[in-house]
């Protein structure tokens, strides 16, 4: 099989997800066509050699519809010869996207493949696609459907965190997150996004809040407890499912679950050969990828799960794994991953995740690759995992691996 | 065949449709009513002098009261031959959207129909009201109208499902959908259910005046190009649409669990229904009711909620050669809790009460406790004095002169009970019936005390009185068929629903209901996550988990009974295996809910919630091997059910219908099987034996199947194949 390399990585900072949002003013089209446009002319790259570019979108309605990835290959004045397919796997759409793009140059469908995602959720809100799976009577009674918070909340309470245990990992992620800015370790990725006259609308991740404590966290209300007890009374739900548990601890809250915001990502992926013509040092093989399904109610409990399959298919244990990154949908997940297979906090998402800094659905996926590729480079070590939870209980994950 | 509906031609060319379906007082779906009203359409669809028609009732009792309950026996499971080429799903499809496309039909015959209703319209009644064009009701508040199928399991199968989101919204029709809630004449106009609502004796002209100035009006909004569905469109990018469903299944699924079909059914009809057209909609309708119809669940909840019942509440069981024995005054022994709300039901009833207690304290304070109940139901003032007035509080036996019948709640020890039974006897004689409202004591030692052991008899009542909904009359050795009569009277005074059976320690209901409990203590004691066990009870559609229904009853109370179980029966008394686990609660003074800790922790102003020493306290901690939930469901139910075939292998039971109305209504077992034999039947006794015997096997003797049930099994019985068999 054809070796696949990572070429180039780039993010946009992400702007909260609300009317006041810097990005709100953004199309999402735009931020998908200026992250192609930044590998592209940072790289030299003919797009021609471009075979195809994957994007993840979790909401594709409205002007995120009709294949966004596609559109934004021409918006972005790429050669009317490359492909684009929008591709939708919940929270890890970005990282599937470049699994599925590494996977065209390996079987050698694809020379360069750029895979990554976009989403604007202060445009187009989550939820606004429909669900069969929450909304269709027959198939939420079946699947025991609950939002994801309700998960997140039964993972820590059958797991034993507890109020406290979340909010200083959401503290430390915050933390995390304001020293590598300060410290300048996403320069390397980092696209301002410009407007329509070409002036910078936002040139660093919006959502942060570096001062947090955890004095501050612990005056937020929990997000889930209304929805979990009252109307419509999910935790009973979970209790249907998991009824060795006699009370969900309600945990979560918007200070440590991931937030929401508007942002794009992309990542060039081709093979020696591409590399070569164009004077592009790899900077690291993909070694190995999976996704897994797993229970769907809990449904954040994947990672785990996802971690152990690629780390099989890789022939690796987690011993041989330098770095590890999570997306921080919730601090539970992080929490619960850690413990499961046994994770020192000092080797994963160290320079902090999306409590702090956002999680733009569709794109997160291949913004925090990029962000272990650079903090590999940066430190100089060799391999990383990334793994993302993932709606209706999947995982997705890829191991690095830089050369 | 008879005629159901009558016709009348007006000069204006209006067809009066009167429905009277003969030989019942209320208006039902039958046969004949469809073959009419199948003729009225052809009419109106043929008949150019016919320009419109008015549906009404000939009945004073109401509109119509929907499908004959009785009558839907042949639905269920009917052995009636396939006809060729279909399957068994598709001819009971054709079977139930008969109805359906014939509703259609009425309101696609192309001429204005209005409704003149009169009365109550529920269920198929109100279907059919939904059908035309036009709505009037008579201004009368008690009206009722509404679908309330769900009750029974089942759901509206005549367009209920779709023509009721299309008038009033898909949140709102929900709501009355799946909690079967009535709505009055008033609200039905707020919703666009009604169209007029005009005084009784001006619904036929307003519904004709309507039909004479709309020739164009048979025509549904749901039939018209521009029709917009209240609430907003029905599709699944529309956030309302979506919120509606999400929330709306949730909360379904909270309050039905994962037992209910019909529930779910509805709400599948409605979701997919909605999106399509009419003519598409009933269809999809008639395919998920099918499928309800098609589960024994329906049949079974019909049997015993409704069928058995009302038979019960008639007098079923009722000795037929015995004067009906009303009674006047009862004198009411001991005003505690039990005895309070047995005189509040009785003086509600209009029965004189005399409420005797030992201290004129106590007998006052068993008064008050139904002035206070009458005032939190904001009785009105006047109401509630008639009530009290007809109590009377008492210490002097002498004021028991002239009560025609005794219940006795005095404390639960056979000496203070044969004490006030004999100073009774002294002022009445032994010619009054004397009830005992004992819940353990068997009732034939006790009527040792009463001169004529044929005049006493077991009245069981359950706590809080006032509220809960059955009596189980028992029958001692030597009680006769006077005092069953009398007893029985009595429960249908006070409007509740009874069940007789015969005397054993605990009778029916505490015998069987007591083996829940034991099955949790006996999971407890092994080490059984406790949250495990609580959530499996409450799940299998018991009303409480077994420990906090034992804290709640006091662990001090269950350790008494034990005790005085184990001097009663000596040598032939065989502990439960959750014995030690209240001994030990008990020696550590866990009493239940009473001194606030118990399995349970009772934070003052707070939640309970399990005591979280538990395990490690009463099974030296949590056992490594923990049970699936199935495996806890299967022994809490399996449990009862061998308790409820054992009392009818010994006679305490005689009837499957007594065992199911006590299981439901005593001790609210599960109400979607039917209750525990309609639950045998429908497993099958060979696979209930089969499952016991490895329950047994397992866990012991307390599992084993009592030879009834395998001889059943050998025969391919059941038990209501044999009570038909009986009866027959």
């Amino acid at each position: 099989m054809t070796e696949a390399y990572i070429y180039d990585a780039v993010r946009t900072p992400r702007g909260k997800g609300k009317k006041d949002g810097k990005l709100h003013e953004i199309t999402p089209i735009q931020l998908a066509t200026q992250v192609l446009q930044a590998v592209r002319d940072r790289t030299g790259i003919d797009t021609a050699d471009v075979d195809d570019v994957v994007l993840g979108c979790v909401s594709p309605v409205g002007e995120q519809g009709s294949d966004i990835a596609r559109v934004a290959v021409l918006n972005a004045d790429y050669a009317e010869t490359t492909a684009g397919v929008q591709i939708n796997r919940f929270c890890a759409s970005g990282l599937e996207a470049t699994n599925m793009a590494a996977a065209k140059v390996m079987t050698g469908e694809a020379m360069f493949a750029i895979g990554g995602g976009v989403e604007s959720m202060s445009r187009v809100p989550m939820g606004s696609d429909g669900a069969a799976w929450a909304m269709d009577p027959a198939v939420a009674y079946k699947t025991y459907f609950a939002p994801q918070g309700i998960g997140a909340d039964l993972i820590a309470t059958k797991y034993g965190f507890s109020r406290n245990d979340v909010d200083a990992y959401a503290m430390e992620s915050q933390a995390r997150a304001a020293r590598a800015w300060a410290e300048g370790r996403f320069k390397k990725s980092i696209v301002p996004v410009k407007d329509v006259i070409g002036e910078v609308v936002l040139a660093h991740d919006e959502h942060m809040r570096p001062g947090t404590d955890m004095q501050s966290l612990g005056s937020l209300a929990p997000a889930f407890q209304a929805i979990g007890e009252a109307m419509p009374g999910f935790d009973a739900i979970a209790l249907m499912r998991y009824p060795e548990v006699e009370k969900i601890n309600h945990v979560h809250h918007g200070g440590n679950s991931s937030g929401i915001v508007d942002g794009a990502s992309a990542i060039l992926i081709g093979n020696k050969e591409m590399g070569e013509k164009y004077g592009l040092k790899p900077r690291a093989r993909i070694r190995a990828m999976a996704s897994i399904g797993s229970e769907p109610m809990i449904m954040l409990t994947g990672p785990e799960f996802v971690a152990q399959k690629v780390l099989q298919r890789a022939g690796m244990t987690k011993d041989d794994i330098d770095l590890f990154e999570l997306n921080e949908a919730f601090a539970s997940v992080v929490l619960r991953y850690m413990q499961a297979l046994n994770i020192p906090h000092d080797r994963i998402n160290v320079n902090g995740g999306a409590i702090a800094m956002g999680h733009p659905l569709g794109a997160t996926g291949a913004m925090i690759l990029g962000t272990v590729l650079d903090e590999l480079e940066r430190t100089g070590k060799g391999t990383a995992m990334v793994n993302l939870c993932v709606g209706a209980g999947m995982g997705t994950g890829t191991i690095i691996e830089r050369v | 065949m008879t005629t159901a509906i009558h016709t009348e031609l007006d000069a204006d060319g209006i067809l009066l449709l009167t429905i009277d379906v003969p030989g019942q007082s209320m208006n039902v779906i039958t046969p004949e009513v469809q073959a009419d009203l199948a003729a009225a359409i052809e009419r109106l669809k043929t008949d150019d002098a016919v320009k419109g028609a008015v549906l009404t009732s000939g009945k004073a009792s109401g509109f119509m009261a929907g499908a004959d309950l009785k009558g839907m026996g042949a639905l269920f499971g009917s052995g009636a031959a396939l006809p060729e080429g279909k399957s068994k799903m598709a001819a009971l499809f054709d079977g139930v959207f008969s109805l359906n496309r014939l509703l259609r039909d009425l309101e696609t015959c192309g001429k204005p129909v209005a409704a003149a209703v009169n009365g109550l319209a529920l269920g198929g009644g109100l279907e059919f009201v939904l059908a035309c064009h036009y709505r009037v009701i008579a201004d009368n508040p008690k009206i009722t109208l509404g679908l309330p199928e769900i009750m029974v399991g089942l759901f509206p199968g005549a367009g209920g499902t779709q023509r009721l989101p299309r008038l009033m919204g898909i949140q709102p029709a929900l709501m009355y959908l799946l909690q079967g809630k009535n709505m009055s004449p008033q609200e039905a106009l707020g919703f666009g259910v009604a169209q007029a609502v005009v005084p009784a004796d001006q619904i036929i002209e307003t519904a004709k005046a309507w039909v004479k100035a709309n020739p164009n009006g048979g025509v549904q909004p749901w039939d018209s190009k521009n029709f917009k569905m209240p609430g907003g469109p029905a599709t699944a990018l529309n956030p309302n649409f979506a919120q509606t469903f999400v929330g709306g299944t949730a909360m379904t699924h909270v309050n039905a669990g994962d037992n209910m079909n019909a529930p779910r059914a509805i709400l599948s009809a409605v979701y997919e229904g909605a999106q399509v057209p009419m003519d598409l909609a009933i269809r999809i309708e008639s395919k998920y009711f099918a499928k309800v119809v098609a589960d024994p669940q329906a049949g079974n909840m019909i049997r015993s909620l409704f069928v058995s019942k009302q038979a019960a509440e008639k007098g079923a069981r009722r000795p037929k050669d015995v004067a009906p024995a009303p009674t006047k005054k009862v004198a009411m022994l001991g005003a505690g809790l039990m005895g309070a709300g047995i005189a509040m039901v009785s003086a509600q009833a209009g029965i004189e009460v005399v409420l005797l207690d030992t201290s004129i304290e106590a007998a006052e304070k068993g008064k008050a406790y139904t002035a206070d109940r009458l005032a939190k139901k904001k009785t009105p003032a006047d109401k509630a004095q008639a009530i009290l007035d007809r109590i009377k509080p008492t210490t002097d036996y002498a004021d028991l002169a002239g009560c025609d019948l005794v219940i006795e709640a005095v404390f639960e020890t056979r000496e203070i009970k044969a004490g006030v039974t004999k100073q009774t006897e002294a002022v009445l004689g032994p010619d009054v019936i004397f009830g005992s409202n004992t819940s353990t004591l068997p009732i034939t030692g006790l009527a040792e005390a009463w001169s004529k052991p044929e005049n006493f008899i077991g009245i069981h009542f359950f706590s809080p009185v006032e509220r809960m909904p059955l009596v189980e009359i028992i029958v001692g050795k030597k009680t006769g068929p006077a005092a069953i009569a009398k007893a029985l009277d009595y429960v249908a005074q006070i409007r509740k629903t009874p069940i007789v059976v015969n005397d054993s320690r605990g009778f029916y209901t505490s015998r069987c209901f007591g083996t829940y409990v034991q099955e949790g203590l006996a999971l407890l004691g092994e080490g059984t996550v406790p949250a495990l066990i609580e959530n499996v009870g409450k799940q299998m559609g018991m009303p409480v988990g077994p420990l906090a229904v034992n804290d709640e009853v006091g662990l001090d109370l269950s350790y008494k009974v034990a005790q005085q179980t184990k001097k009663d029966l000596g040598d032939a008394y065989k502990g439960g295996p959750g014995e030690t686990v209240i001994e030990k609660m008990n020696e550590l003074s866990r009493f239940g809910r009473k001194n606030a800790k118990g399995f349970y922790v009772y934070p003052e102003g707070g939640k309970k919630y399990l005591w979280p020493e538990l395990v490690q306290t009463v099974a030296g901690g949590l056992a490594e091997d923990q049970p699936s939930a199935a495996e806890v469901k299967e022994r809490l139910l399996y449990r009862q059910l061998v308790e409820c075939a054992r009392c009818f292998a010994e006679g305490v039971l005689e009837t499957p219908q007594d065992g199911d109305l006590g299981a439901i209504f005593g001790w609210g077992f599960a109400p979607f099987t039917g209750g525990p034999f309609s639950h045998m039947d429908t497993v099958g006794i060979a696979n209930v034996v089969a499952t016991l015997d490895r329950l047994a096997q397992r866990h012991g003797e307390r599992f084993a199947p009592p030879q009834l049930l395998r001889d059943m099994a050998a025969r391919g019985d059941s038990f209501y194949a044999m009570a038909a068999k009986q009866a027959a």
